[in-house]
């Protein structure tokens, strides 16, 4: 069991931690052709991070996460288009409460029950959010999706530009405070008592924790934390459609998560940008085929590089260090 | 040996600098296709109409100017993706045209985009009337539905008095039904219902039934060809609705050319009104049917979809030609705006200044067969140059 | 009302159809999901197989409907077991995430091939004469496909559940699937039998598949698109259940058509709603077994 995974007991920020941002800020000045994508990914690190936040260390495995983010980007698009709120820390705030009301709600539903349940419920929930968006065409534009969303400049200053500059700033800014308030949790007494639940729940009830409750929480946290990414990716877009909803969706940002490595925070960094650069770089090369090249890459990690992307650089690490 | 080293050296950079010097004018033409996913039956046909344009007309620009064509696959109807990959055609690939476009959803998606960027933009299916609005650099060359829908409802009304609609989900097929409707309406038809059946539908058969069991006379159909079309017409036949006198018709898309052939004979008497036949013994047509098959096989039929593709590349030509090879966007959508092609094989079309949308032929047609094969006969010419009706009406309120 | 009344046995007709078409396709997820414990997600990769299988004898060799039917079971079968030798035996043990890892990227994989190898054009289904017509039945008409279908799957389900409650091999399936450990102990070969279960399960789905070919269109995005069903027969009817997935998949398949029939509007979100009902009401599924 490598050590790198779940929780961790020195909690201190590592230089290694700084590397992701250098990253981002260097893109930003040396790839500006890039920052579409650059936004995008960004959204789905922080999509991915929620995911992580209740699977990788609560142990919820879901098939619906999607739910939120979808449920995030169309009430930010609605908000924007039908009723005519722009400011984008407002339409941010509002999908947060939105929802956190949503996961508290499903939460409830779906925590007293166990695994192939469990997951059939997150399935069925997704399903039937996309349903609702497919269906309800005069507020989400059903199938055409939702166009006409409109958002004003940030703090009244900066404009979203066609070139995505503020978008992918405004990205990483959002991404930086959630980063930072997960990396807290995970490392903090409720961490750890979530990453106890998920290696034995039953020992954990048996010592007397509030089990329930505990995921509740940590559940309600990342619904809210993937409906604000929703929200980011309709405000970079400025429209949302309905793959951003249902199962597709959730079951792509778990192959990402899973990708990168689960339960360790910087495996949501890594999967997206993999996945998403080779998707950008596959559907470009073989428009017809790029299906293959990502499932034979799954397939590769799963069969040799379990713990993903970070797992084979664990394994370098600790050969590197017992070869010494 | 130093000798010949130096020589194939020296020619290699001669040939650099020669390429460098000819290639000084590279037209770059983003094409939005559709690779992937359910969609990419229809996807195909776009591809298909490009590729045989590109190896029969390709070389047809003035001296020294070259084009380019960057394909990228929009997976469908989704119109999230088509705008990242339209923006990043623009912003990356800085392509002096964008065009492709199966699904109307994604053309919406990208208005104000290429609104902004100021790029010129070319529909070659994607066909809901409203979505070019707004937005002075989109022009088409497929069709919108009003265009076939209205006519047959009015058609349809001299026949038959009592109908039913059945339209997929989406801008396109509320547009075909509200089109439908109005002409059926006007020519005093009676509307018994009307069904919206999603898009990513596996079996039209309860939807079908129902509307066997209300007992219309004719049922409208509309589906973005492809699968559908011949779920559709499946579920048609399966239920024995030609059995019981209710008769089939619809835009052309419901017995589109490329799946023809593989709905059977139930299809035959279907009457549809569209732009494009793919057994229209009109000579432009003729040519281009026998070099498409040439091309991608015998058994293959061509659709109206890469006849919109076909007549997109040579709209995008002709603009390149009249720049000689230095392109403006607001001279292109000019000069677009005056275009009119006689030799398209659908017949004769034009693009509307006004509105920038397509001036189409528009012929009724009946499936029947011809030499063992079904085929959709043109019996009558409806018109040979109407606008879009929705446009006109949407003017007059 | 007697048309209200005809409108039922209707939908009631192709409900079943298309609920027994996704049982067969569904019971062998069940047993290997409850016997195995592995999420395999990629199951709607067999049926599609099948449906391509029965697609081409029918269309391109021109085999006899009958002969293609139990082709595409044959072929399916072995193939799983070559799937599972070769693929499969790695992820027995592996957590629940990588097994959902591992099966979607093997959906992955059999998407692109079968876009490379059949195109991307939903496939033809090529009916024998004598299944293309209608019975006439009290005044209904039912199309003899869908008649075939609901008697075809009834003779296989009938016969499944005969040989699971009264073969050995049955026997064993079901001590297997109540608590494995212990089945292990006194002497069952479990990893021989899963092989053999997971074969006939994988064969089934490709019947079903070939079955319902018609109702649920071959084309390469199948195992997606059709995967959200198949998992909501089996949780819904109970993992390891051999017949409640059957009750499930009539209820799915009868509410999806009434639906559809009579509240167009609103779509697949009833579908989901009673699926989340039944699975708070009992988590186990209708007729679970395993915790």
């Amino acid at each position: 069991m490598s050590k790198l995974v779940g929780f961790q007991s020195n909690p201190r920020l590592k230089i290694s931690e700084l590397i992701p941002w250098v990253l981002a800020l260097a893109v930003f000045f040396v790839l500006p052709d890039y920052l579409s994508l650059g936004a995008q990914i960004l959204t789905y690190i922080l999509f991915a991070l929620s995911l992580d936040l209740i699977t990788g260390y609560a142990g919820v495995v879901t098939l619906g996460h999607a739910a939120f983010f979808g449920v995030g980007a169309y009430t930010c698009g609605i908000l924007s288009a039908k009723v005519g709120i722009t400011d984008p820390l407002l339409l941010l705030l509002m999908s947060a409460i939105v929802c956190g009301l949503l996961g508290i709600s499903t939460g409830l539903i779906i925590l007293r029950t166990q695994k192939l349940t469990q997951l059939m419920l997150t399935l069925a929930i997704a399903a039937l959010c996309f349903e609702v968006a497919n269906k309800a065409t005069t507020i989400t534009g059903g199938a055409d999706g939702l166009t006409g969303v409109v958002i004003g400049p940030i703090f009244g200053l900066f404009k979203f530009d066609f070139l995505n500059k503020t978008a992918y700033l405004w990205c990483l800014g959002i991404l930086f405070i959630f980063w930072y308030l997960v990396r807290r949790l995970v490392y903090s007494p409720f961490g750890i008592t979530l990453t106890g639940i998920k290696e034995n729940k039953q020992r954990m009830q048996a010592i007397g924790v509030p089990v329930t409750s505990y995921l509740l929480k940590a559940y309600t946290f990342s619904a809210i934390i993937a409906g604000v990414a929703g929200a980011l990716i309709a405000q970079t877009n400025q429209f949302v459609g309905l793959n951003l909803i249902g199962f597709e969706p959730s079951g792509e940002i778990l192959v990402m998560l899973i990708l990168g490595g689960v339960g360790r925070i910087y495996g949501a960094f890594v999967g997206p940008l993999v996945f998403l650069v080779a998707q950008d770089f596959l559907a470009k090369q073989f428009p017809e085929y790029w299906n293959l090249g990502i499932g034979l890459m799954l397939l590769i990690v799963v069969l040799f590089a379990k713990g993903g992307v970070l797992g084979i650089f664990d394994k370098v690490t600790v050969f590197r260090r017992s070869s010494k | 040996m130093k000798k010949n080293k130096f020589i194939q050296f020296g020619l290699v950079i001669l040939s650099g600098l020669m390429m460098s010097v000819t290639s000084a004018q590279t037209v770059k033409i983003g094409f939005m296709g559709t690779y992937s996913g359910p969609g990419a039956a229809q996807g195909d046909q776009l591809d298909k109409g490009v590729k045989l344009f590109m190896k029969l007309n390709g070389d047809k620009l003035p001296p020294g100017v070259k084009v380019e064509i960057i394909t990228r696959d929009d997976t469908g109807p989704n119109p999230d993706v088509a705008k990242r990959v339209a923006q990043e055609l623009i912003v990356r690939e800085k392509v002096n045209y964008l065009t492709g476009f199966v699904w109307s959803p994604n053309m919406a998606a990208i208005g104000p985009l290429t609104t902004e960027a100021k790029v010129p933009f070319i529909s070659m299916n994607a066909a809901a009337a409203r979505v070019m609005n707004n937005a002075p650099y989109m022009a088409r060359t497929s069709f919108t539905l009003w265009q076939s829908a209205y006519p047959l409802g009015q058609w349809a009304a001299k026949k038959y008095k009592k109908a039913y609609t059945a339209v997929s989900d989406f801008a396109p097929g509320h547009e075909a039904e509200e089109g439908f409707i109005k002409g059926f309406k006007e020519g005093g038809g009676e509307i018994l219902g009307s069904v919206r059946i999603p898009l990513a539908n596996p079996d039209f058969t309860p939807f079908i039934q129902k509307i066997k069991d209300t007992k219309p006379e004719v049922i409208f159909g509309f589906n973005p060809a492809g699968k559908a079309a011949t779920g559709m017409m499946k579920a048609y036949s399966d239920l024995g609705l030609a059995k019981a006198g209710i008769k089939f018709i619809g835009t052309g898309d419901v017995v589109t050319d490329e799946e023809l052939q593989g709905m059977g004979d139930v299809a035959l008497g279907v009457t549809t009104v569209h732009h494009y036949s793919a057994n229209s013994t009109r000579a432009s047509n003729r040519a281009f049917v026998a070099a498409y098959k040439k091309e991608f096989g015998e058994n293959l039929e061509p659709g109206f979809m890469a006849v919109g593709a076909w007549d997109a590349m040579e709209a995008i030509f002709y603009t390149i030609r009249e720049q000689n090879g230095k392109v403006d966007p607001d001279k292109t959508m000019e000069l677009l705006k005056k275009y009119k092609s006689t030799t398209s094989p659908r017949g004769e079309f034009s693009i509307d200044p006004e509105t920038r949308d397509v001036i189409n032929p528009e012929y009724l047609r009946e499936v029947r067969k011809v030499n063992g094969k079904l085929a959709n006969v043109e019996i009558e010419t409806l018109s040979t140059g109407i606008k879009d009706p929705m446009k006109e009406f949407d003017k007059k309120k | 009302m007697d048309s209200f009344l005809a409108a039922v046995v209707s939908v009631l007709f192709y409900g079943v159809a298309y609920g027994m078409v996704l049982y067969v396709i569904s019971v062998g997820l069940s047993i290997t999901m409850g016997m195995m414990g592995i999420a395999n997600l990629a199951h709607g990769v067999f049926a599609m197989c099948g449906g391509y299988i029965l697609v081409t004898a029918l269309a391109k060799y021109q085999i006899p409907f009958p002969i293609a039917l139990a082709l595409s079971f044959l072929i399916v079968a072995f193939f799983s077991v070559f799937l599972d030798r070769l693929l499969y035996k790695h992820i027995y043990d592996a957590p629940e995430l990588e097994q959902v890892l591992f099966s979607i990227a093997l959906i992955f994989i059999s998407i692109a091939i079968a876009r490379l190898i059949y195109g991307t054009l939903q496939q033809p289904v090529m009916l024998p004469e004598y299944l293309k017509d209608q019975f006439t039945f009290l005044g209904r008409d039912f199309p003899a496909y869908r008649v075939f279908i609901i008697v075809f799957s009834a003779i296989l389900i009938a016969t499944l559940w005969f040989g699971v409650e009264n073969t050995k091999w049955g026997a064993m399936v079901r001590a297997t699937v109540d608590n494995r450990p212990m089945a292990q102990s006194i002497g069952i070969n479990t990893k021989l039998l899963f092989s053999i279960t997971f074969a006939v399960g994988s064969g089934l789905a490709g019947m079903g598949g070939a079955l319902g070919a018609e109702i649920i269109a071959i084309q390469p995005t199948y195992p997606f698109e059709q995967l959200v069903f198949f998992l909501i027969v089996v949780a819904v009817g109970g993992l390891g259940s051999l017949k409640g997935p059957f009750f499930a998949a009539l209820l799915i398949g009868v509410l999806d058509t009434a639906c559809k029939y009579w509240i167009p509007e609103v779509g697949a979100f009833f579908i989901y709603i009673v699926t989340i009902g039944i699975l708070l009401w009992r988590p186990l599924g209708l007729m679970g077994k395993r915790a």
